[in-house]
């Protein structure tokens, strides 16, 4: 268990996509091997500057997902690490059955990037929402799932990626995110779920992934304004999920809340509420975009309107502790 | 309207469309800008498609596979009449609006959503079939970007027309010649491009993508071949109607600050009033 973070502003924001190019030029430059594939969506994905300066290790495919999944799956069984870009609404459902023959399934260490991930893309409507690919990518065996919530747990989360070689699917959205960890302090342990809390004794737990971890730690902030004391569990590996950490929390709180970018069906609400119906049944109660084309407007405007915002989360332990 | 004044109707929606951009300030003004002669010439001479005939079994089907040009297929479609011009630009890609940045069949006019590239095709393939059974005359028309050709769901879709000899069906390439990353030939080649479709079966027409008289000959010759699909290359300028953006990469998806609005906008009054003291 770690302290709930001090929240800042930093105003120095970059996106998480940001910190992935990052740590892949520094790795690119040692390991030949590591590769970078884009199918004409290298600005998104903020991967211009590998593209430019490791041009040997940087495939462009032109506008086509499958062909980008399954090249990268060739270039894996030969030998490469390929690093597969493209935004995560094509990625999971375009090339959902490369993703599933041969990269899960042919066991190829692919590392899919799903960028401007959840609904990112705000008003270019569902066609650019990726609200499904928590689910769909959890259901192929052998696919692992990571949404990391800040950029400095994206850098150890690729830094770790790195050293393994299986395939996984990560996913990071398009905007950039306040931090919540730092330089000297991002607790990181690989499929390991950070807990975040005050006390030991908190009444509520709130289990959150990606960039939703970080109006969960706000929403916390603010209920121990209010006297009630709140874990947050930074679940960045949705699979395999940290079932651990879940029992742990579920032993302690009386309540649990799990807020997700994604569908409610199949991502991490289903997950959790799965493994605590088995073992210790408590109420859960999970926040998600609905089941329905999202409200147009910017992502703001979405996580606003469907209470996906420390109020939100807040109001809602507050309402179900009683 | 004759082909001059539908090309000083291309040059004053292409204004309306730079407005509906810069309120929004989202949109896709390159592509925008290199369509709108198409749709034009479709809209107001070639398809027999209007607010008056949407629920006829019999009407033309139009989709637009390239959805991100949305703002220019909603400018013409509100110049058809199908929805009041200053409600769209006023609430595109805002808060709540019903218009969202790709087309969306809840609005009028619209048949199929679009948005994810390389659907287009395999649709009108399913719609030109349907039209084959049911023996009706209505023809169906597709447009889509020459980055988009990339993808296999496209070819699978060539195929299938080919094959099916589907000739009341007929493509458009928006061939500007650049995607997102920068040309075309660059990032992913398409050329030969007209080989290609020859091999599967189609009738090529090769055409200047932004004159009006080309397309119109050109879509005349489509209606006019017999046996298999035509698909129209018309060759296009990405950003048409102002040096600011034309055959620029960045200007794919870029909104223009005021400096370059005033400029763009004094652009395309000049070209305009060129074409119609001509
Ligand atoms: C399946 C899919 N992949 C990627 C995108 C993102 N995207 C939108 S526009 C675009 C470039 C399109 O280039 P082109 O087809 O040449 O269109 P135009 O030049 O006419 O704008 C891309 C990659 C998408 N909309 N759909
Ligand atoms: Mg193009």
């Amino acid at each position: 268990m770690h302290k709930l973070p001090e929240l800042k502003t930093t105003g120095n924001r970059i996106p998480n996509r940001q910190a992935i190019c990052d740590t892949l030029m520094t790795a690119a430059y040692q390991d030949r091997s590591v590769i970078a594939l884009c199918s004409d969506s290298r600005g998104s994905a903020s991967m211009t500057p590998f593209f430019s300066a490791c041009p040997g290790q940087s495939v462009e495919v032109g506008i086509a997902e499958q062909n980008l999944v399954s090249i990268s799956a060739g270039l894996a069984k030969c030998g490469k690490r390929p690093y597969t870009f493209s935004p995560a609404c094509f990625l999971s459902t375009r090339s959902y059955e490369q993703a599933k023959i041969d990269c899960a399934y042919s066991d190829t260490n692919v590392k899919l990037i799903g960028i401007s991930g959840g609904v990112s893309y705000g008003a270019l409507g569902m066609s650019h929402h990726s609200a499904q690919d928590i689910a769909v990518m959890s259901a192929i065996p052998n696919m692992r799932v990571y949404l990391p919530s800040d950029r400095h747990q994206t850098k150890k989360l690729i830094e770790a990626l790195l050293k393994d070689e299986k395939c996984a699917y990560v996913r990071v959205g398009r905007n950039p995110v306040e931090d919540i960890y730092s330089e000297e302090n991002c607790p990181f342990e690989m499929d390991r779920a950070v807990i975040l809390a005050d006390d030991d004794n908190y009444d509520a737990a709130i289990i959150a992934c990606g960039e939703m971890v970080r109006p969960a730690v706000e929403a916390a902030r603010q209920l121990k304004a209010d006297g009630i004391s709140a874990a947050v569990v930074d679940m960045f590996c949705v699979k395999p999920i940290d079932r651990e950490a879940v029992l742990t929390v579920t032993s302690q709180a009386k309540l649990l809340v799990t807020v997700e970018e994604h569908s409610p069906f199949g991502g991490l609400g289903s997950m959790v509420s799965q493994i605590v119906a088995a073992v210790c049944p408590k109420r859960v109660i999970n926040l998600a975009l609905p089941d329905a084309p999202v409200i147009t407007g910017s992502s703001k405007e979405v996580f606003d309107t469907y209470g996906l915002n420390a109020e939100g989360i807040a109001g809602t332990v507050k309402r179900f502790l009683k | 309207m004759t082909n001059r004044e539908l090309t000083v109707l291309a040059y004053e929606l292409r204004e309306k469309t730079v407005d509906v951009i810069t309120g929004a300030k989202a949109g896709h003004i390159g592509g925008d800008m290199s369509v709108m002669d198409i749709l034009v010439m479709l809209y107001f001479r070639h398809m027999n498609i209007s607010p008056k005939n949407m629920n006829d079994p019999d009407r033309d089907r139009f989709v637009l596979s390239k959805g991100h040009s949305v703002e220019s297929y909603y400018t013409v479609l509100a110049e058809k009449g199908f929805f009041d011009y200053e409600t769209y630009r006023d609430s595109f890609s805002r808060y709540g609006s019903e218009f969202i940045g790709h087309p969306h069949n809840t609005i009028p006019g619209v048949e199929m959503n679009s948005g994810s590239l390389g659907h287009g095709l395999p649709v009108c393939v399913g719609m030109a079939l349907a039209g084959k059974m049911d023996e009706a005359p209505y023809r169906v028309y597709t447009v889509m970007g020459d980055g988009e050709l990339a993808e296999g769901s496209v070819w699978e879709g060539v195929m299938a027309a080919g094959h099916y000899r589907l000739d009341n069906l007929c493509a458009v390439v928006d061939r500007n010649g650049l995607q997102i990353s920068g040309a075309t030939e660059d990032v992913m080649s398409q050329e030969p491009l007209r080989t290609r479709f020859e091999s599967f079966g189609w009738h090529v027409v090769d055409c200047a993508g932004n004159d009006m008289d080309a397309l119109d000959a050109a879509f005349t010759e489509a209606k006019a071949e017999k046996g298999q699909p035509t698909v129209v290359i018309a060759h296009t300028v990405k950003g048409c109607g102002s040096p600011v953006m034309e055959n620029r990469a960045p200007w794919h998806h870029k909104v223009p600050n005021a400096e370059e609005t005033t400029q763009i906008k004094h652009d395309l009054e000049e070209k305009k009033e060129v074409v119609k003291h001509a």
